[in-house]
């Protein structure tokens, strides 16, 4: 968390090695501490954000690491856009809350919008411009020189497959290859932290599989750091090196999906061990069946971690709504 | 091309997979950063340039929104020239009323930004331009003065009109510089007005009974139509507040020749898109949220 200033180059050492496993239980926003030599790419500590009277974010540590790909995960409503907002740079936080490469994101906005690739949850591309004229824009608007600007756009319309499509417009793209716009203009300024707000809502199997396939191409080729949101407990199992669980503006659980099921597990045989007669996890309604050997699943983390109930509150009418919305628009 | 978005589309989902991230050697340089004031002109290009490009892929709205500066000139233009109830001091009413037509159909396409601000920031669009290095001011400043360009257009539609018409009109290049000035000011105060407004009222049904209301008063209430000098007093000092009238002040000296307060005109102008400017942008972290 204090690691602004440590920023000696250290070769790329794969999802670090991280605390043993049952170091993420219940205890909310436990942040992990542990030093790593690289500077993290997101260090939130204590973030809050309130809307009025709900408390979208309560109090989140969070550190993402250099290199990584990290999933924040929850339902709908549990407060993972606000934070990524926070973070973005677009809701004002107080100074200290969050840092982007060391930078604080109230105190050096600018420096940290030019170190970040957003994608919004909205299918954002302009529909009126073709594929090529909406990465134009933003190679503009980060300052991309006019003699290196239609080599940039080609580069990053090629990186995510759009190349044939590129003087199309935007309204006659699919759900999918609009996605894949969106990370195209997110990676014509070279951002060194791409940040994708659910970037598979909506989109059929197909379509997920290719914008994860291109998230990933991209990221072995430019050592970017990601930072997604999700609902789709499966992917943030395939595609994330780390997660973190949040629910009602809390995280509830961080860890590597691996941890995270290995932590249930031992959950589940302590609670087996301590009482044999009940159940092995009395608030995981959902596999009253299995046997506490058998591996969970990231759903069954998030459902013992988050308690009940969490049929009833996943997201009110609003985040439904835009859900839906942004749905529609991918047809 | 937009009606089969479906053969294409499987295939560039296909080789999408396989091609992924070849050659990315630029993608992995940040670019240098514009500083200081070199940041305005070129966010306000970038602006500008999607203005024209969407025209450029979509005229309807060039020749749909000529429509009515054309009826208005023809209908209560011819008519009223007609009538002579109007006292111009000598020029025919059709030429008083021309560059009044320009300034209207000016501010009418200006009025219409906060509604798609609303509509971008509803879309996603506001939400990334707003993640990206761009002050907020820049980013207003860019919206009005593509507002000034889509205008401008605009104008040139409606003095093609007025000259087919009959109207005479200057052909001094210095006078027509002024005329570019003179709209484009004014549309970037009223685009800025709007985007006020929508960052006040924060969605698009309000703005739009909002924009309804106020934009033929501020066409009446100004010296487009008629002389300030005909109006009650009352109406006279609306008339003195409103920037449209400056513009169309601005407009018709330039244009017809006729007395006009130049300096005053453009001060005021300049005043009114700087005002609104920092007004829309104080407003926008509203949208933002």
């Amino acid at each position: 968390m204090t690691t602004d200033d440590k920023r000696e180059p250290v070769p790329a050492a794969g999802p670090t090695p991280a605390p043993p496993s049952p170091h993420a239980p219940l205890s909310s926003s436990s942040a992990p501490s542990s030093p790593s030599p690289h500077p993290d790419a997101v260090t939130c500590h204590a973030l809050r954000y309130a809307f009025g009277e709900t408390k979208a974010v309560d109090g989140v540590d969070l550190s993402v690491r250099t290199g990584e790909v990290f999933g924040l995960l929850g339902p709908n409503g549990a407060g993972k856009t606000t934070a990524i907002r926070c973070i973005t740079t677009l809701l004002p936080v107080p100074p200290g809350m969050v840092r982007v490469f060391g930078h604080d994101a109230a105190k050096e906005r600018m420096a940290v919008r030019r170190l970040l690739g957003y994608v919004p949850q909205q299918l954002s591309a302009d529909a009126g411009l073709t594929g090529r004229e909406n990465v134009e824009l933003f190679a503009r608007v980060f300052d991309v020189s006019r003699r290196e600007r239609a080599a940039r756009v080609t580069q990053a319309l090629e990186a995510v497959g759009l190349t044939d499509a590129a003087g199309r417009l935007a309204k006659t793209y699919s759900g999918g290859m609009i996605r894949r716009l969106e990370l195209a203009q997110a990676l014509v300024s070279a951002p060194r932290l791409l940040m994708l707000d659910e970037p598979t809502i909506g989109l059929d199997p197909i379509a997920r599989t290719s914008v994860w396939a291109h998230i990933n191409a991209v990221r072995a080729a430019t050592g970017m750091t990601v930072l997604v949101t999700t609902h789709y407990m499966d992917e943030a199992d395939q595609y994330c090196d780390r997660v973190a669980l949040m629910h009602h503006g809390r995280i509830r659980a961080l860890g590597t999906p691996d941890e995270l099921r290995a932590a249930l597990r031992a959950r589940r045989r302590a609670a087996h061990t301590s009482s044999p007669t009940a159940t092995p996890a009395p608030s995981t309604p959902s596999a009253p069946s299995r046997s506490s050997d058998a591996a969970p699943t990231l759903e069954d983390v998030f459902r013992d971690v988050a308690g009940s109930g969490l049929d009833e509150q996943s997201g009110d009418f609003r985040d439904v709504r835009s859900t839906r919305r942004t749905a529609n628009r991918v047809g | 091309m937009s009606e089969a978005p479906a053969a294409p589309r499987t295939e560039s989902a296909d080789t999408a997979t396989t091609t992924g991230a070849g050659r990315l050697d630029l993608l992995l340089v940040p670019p240098r950063p514009r500083t200081g004031w070199r940041v305005l002109p070129a966010r306000v290009v970038a602006m500008c340039m999607v203005e024209l490009q969407k025209l450029r892929h979509d005229r309807t709205e060039l020749y749909t929104r000529a429509v009515q500066p054309a009826l208005w000139l023809l209908v209560f233009g011819e008519t009223f020239t007609r009538i002579h109830a109007i006292p111009t001091g000598g020029t025919p009413y059709i030429d008083y009323l021309a560059p009044g037509i320009i300034a209207q159909s000016a501010m009418f396409i200006a009025i219409f930004y906060g509604i798609m601000i609303i509509w971008e920031r509803d879309a996603g669009i506001l939400t990334k331009l707003l993640v990206t290095p761009t002050p907020r001011s820049a980013l207003i400043a860019g919206k009005a003065f593509a507002a000034g360009v889509k205008a401008l257009i605009q104008a040139v539609v409606v003095i093609a009109i007025a000259a087919l018409l009959g109207v005479a009109m200057t052909w001094n290049p210095l006078r027509l510089l002024g005329v570019v000035v003179a709209v484009v000011l004014g549309s970037a105060f009223f685009a800025c007005l709007s985007m006020t407004i929508a960052g006040i009222v924060l969605t698009r049904d309000r703005l739009m009974g909002i924009g309804q209301a106020i934009t033929m008063p501020l066409f009446f209430a100004s010296n487009a139509l008629y002389p300030v000098a005909i109006m009650p007093g009352w109406l006279q000092t609306v008339s003195k507040l409103n920037p449209l009238s400056y513009q169309v002040d601005a407009l018709r000296g330039l244009l017809l020749g006729t007395q006009a307060h130049l300096a005053l005109d453009y001060a005021v102008l300049v005043a009114a898109a700087a005002l609104g400017i920092a007004a829309a942008s104080s407003l926008l972290g509203r949208l933002a949220r």
